[in-house]
């Protein structure tokens, strides 16, 4: 089985993520790491490529140079081989866009599952996965808590806002993830040695024939016309329980007209 | 006027209760339009209950599978609706995972903008126009769409007011043949609308407890303080980590963002992660042992003090207030 899984690099949730008002993308300075939710994707892709012996993972990203540490950090996990899809002018794109390029890298190579994460933690959307199901033609998975391979058919539970579904499809598929699906494992030494001597392939918006008046923050379907920056909530009233502290909060609540 | 189409989601002939909403930001930029996908013999009845909530027409796509195949047959309709229609501007669905993932996919095929989870809807000179949170309501984003129809999922509770009731005109979709890739839905396990707490995408107080609860069981202290105010219950990622709730009961980064009217943080220490899912409420109140604990820094109202003492009594005074 071909297995390619997607990663991306967000800004660390633990840092102050920021929005740049004048260009109103993302600012890349602070910490950048792999997202949480692709070490997750790419656990799974490893534990179905070792459930099914003869199985390759790729692992693919589409960002600025600094994502190819997301590459390696999966190649020290134990991928195969990376796909990087690198070109200034993709800078900006939006759903549409990034959906379209990976999904232009993608096809011509064959992959019969792709394993991807939910949502992001930077842009949320949680449409990518969707779009390239879509634009692949492949069956979706998405949103699962639980997910195996037996012969061609792929199952598992799709967790929802009130419950969960059980799933099942044929191969090819697009399968996303939660963060409850599995713990990623830590790239040992050797994992780590080994990844520095795994091939990547870089590619350009000219080697996935994506026309250069569809590319680019300039020419995205969506665009951001303004950011602000929500105000501090300012300091509140603190108390130290001195035996009374439910009654009083349940004054302050009665007060403030919220019971 | 231009239409805007809303996709209606059911559960077995029973209207989700975002649906009116959908209508009411639909009658905002033009002439709402619902879609339906439901089993042969339902059409009929839907299409009423949407007239009524302002609908002027009806798309009714009758499927026999349509409970046992994901997403795709929603698609397809949305797809025929808005090839029927001529003149769309706008495409709204709610924000289920189902309804998010329908439009996502409708944007590739009618190569449209998809902005997802909305928190505003307006048109202005240059069109529509949708606003947005990022990084958990740090920052607030308005977005239009450049190129193609805007398809457009929106956060419950977003817009006010309803649509005037209308007698929709229904039209009967023949969806034929579907060329996508299926996936099928084999078992549903989840809680019909029926269920007692309200729901934490749309409670107006939401109750999360965190680690400090300590146990499984111990955790009912905050469905029991949940069920005295009225409230939906949430969790922190620790709290589901640990097994005392689901997962879909999670506030923050990786879980739900709520914004309610008044949020209650028990035994939460307050990471960012979490506070990315809460920190937009109106009131937000915390029970924490931890003086130093960083939730106290977006709480208005704090106690120091432990929840298995502090939180018994708030039950007691909030029940007295009731009688
Ligand atoms: C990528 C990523 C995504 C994440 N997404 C989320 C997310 O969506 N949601 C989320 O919540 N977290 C998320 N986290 C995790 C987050 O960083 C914290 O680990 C988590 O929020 C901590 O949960 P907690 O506050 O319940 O636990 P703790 O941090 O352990 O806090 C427990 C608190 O309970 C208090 N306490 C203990 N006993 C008592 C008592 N008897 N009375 C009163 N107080 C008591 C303690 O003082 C402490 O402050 C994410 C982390 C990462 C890296
Ligand atoms: N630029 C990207 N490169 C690689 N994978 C991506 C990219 N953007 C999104 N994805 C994948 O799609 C998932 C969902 O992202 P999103 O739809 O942006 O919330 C991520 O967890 C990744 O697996």
């Amino acid at each position: 089985m071909k297995i390619a899984v997607l990663v991306k690099e967000v800004p660390d949730t633990w840092g102050d993520r920021k929005i740049d008002p004048t260009t109103k993308r993302v600012v890349r300075t602070g910490e950048i790491v792999i997202d949480e939710i692709n070490e997750k994707a790419v656990e799974v892709a490893l534990l179905i490529k070792e459930a099914h012996p003869g199985s390759a993972v790729t692992v693919l990203t589409m960002g600025p140079a600094s994502a190819s540490d997301a590459i390696r950090k999966s190649l020290a996990m134990g991928a195969d081989n990376g796909i990087h899809i690198i070109d200034d002018a993709l800078a900006g794109s939006d759903a549409m866009q990034t959906s379209a390029a990976i999904a232009a890298a993608l096809a011509p190579r064959g992959f019969d599952l792709v394993v991807a994460g939910n949502e992001s933690t930077d842009g949320r959307s949680g449409a990518i996965p969707a779009m390239l199901a879509e634009r692949l033609g492949f069956a979706q998975l998405t949103f699962m808590r639980t997910v195996q391979v037996t012969g061609d058919t792929v199952s598992g539970e799709r967790l929802t806002d009130s419950g969960h579904l059980e799933l099942s499809a044929t191969l090819p598929c697009v399968v996303s993830v939660t963060e409850q699906i599995a713990e990623a494992r830590f790239p040992n030494f050797k994992g780590i040695m080994a990844a520095k001597k795994k091939p990547v392939e870089t590619l350009n918006a000219s080697d996935l024939a994506l026309p250069a008046a569809d590319t680019g923050g300039a020419n995205s379907w969506s665009v951001v016309d303004d950011v602000t920056a929500r105000p501090a909530r300012s300091g509140g009233t603190i108390i130290k329980d001195d035996g009374t502290a439910g009654t009083q909060l349940a004054e302050f609540l009665a007060n403030a007209k919220l019971i | 006027m231009s239409q805007v189409l809303v996709l209606a989601e059911h559960v077995g002939g029973t209207l989700s209760s975002g649906s009116a909403e959908l209508l009411a930001a639909a009658a905002q930029l033009g002439d709402p339009v619902a879609v339906i996908v439901t089993a042969p013999g339902s059409g009929a009845a839907l299409a009423s209950q949407l007239g009524a909530l302002g609908a002027v027409t009806v798309f009714v796509a009758e499927v026999a599978d349509a409970d046992s195949i994901l997403i795709t047959p929603q698609v397809a309709a949305l797809q025929a609706a808005v090839a029927a229609s001529g003149d769309v501007c706008a495409v709204i669905l709610g924000n289920s995972l189902d309804s998010r993932e329908a439009g996502a996919r409708l944007a590739v095929r009618i190569d449209g903008a998809y902005q997802g989870d909305a928190v505003g809807i307006g048109s202005g000179a240059g069109g529509i126009t949708v606003t947005q949170q990022a990084f958990g309501g740090a920052f607030t984003v308005t977005a239009s769409a450049a190129r193609g129809i805007p398809v457009i999922s929106l956060r419950a509770h977003s817009i006010e007011g309803a649509a005037p009731a209308a007698a929709a005109k229904v039209v009967t979709l023949n969806l034929g043949a579907d060329a996508s890739a299926t996936t099928a839905v084999t078992a549903r396990h989840e809680q019909t609308s029926a269920s007692e707490r309200p729901s934490l995408q749309t409670a107006d107080i939401v109750v999360s407890g965190g680690r400090g609860l300590g146990s499984k069981e111990k955790f009912v202290l905050v469905e029991q303080l949940a069920d005295a105010l009225g409230a939906a219950v949430g969790a922190s990622r620790a709290a589901v980590d640990a097994g005392y709730v689901e997962h879909n009961m999670q506030v923050g980064q990786t879980g739900v963002t709520v914004s309610p009217n008044l949020y209650i943080a028990v035994g939460i220490s307050g990471a960012i992660q979490h506070r990315a899912g809460m920190q937009s409420a109106k009131t937000i109140v915390a029970i924490n042992k931890d003086a130093d604990s960083p939730i106290f820094d977006v709480a208005d109202f704090g106690v120091v003090g432990d929840l298995f003492t502090v939180v018994p009594q708030l039950i007691d005074a909030v029940n007295a207030r009731k009688r």
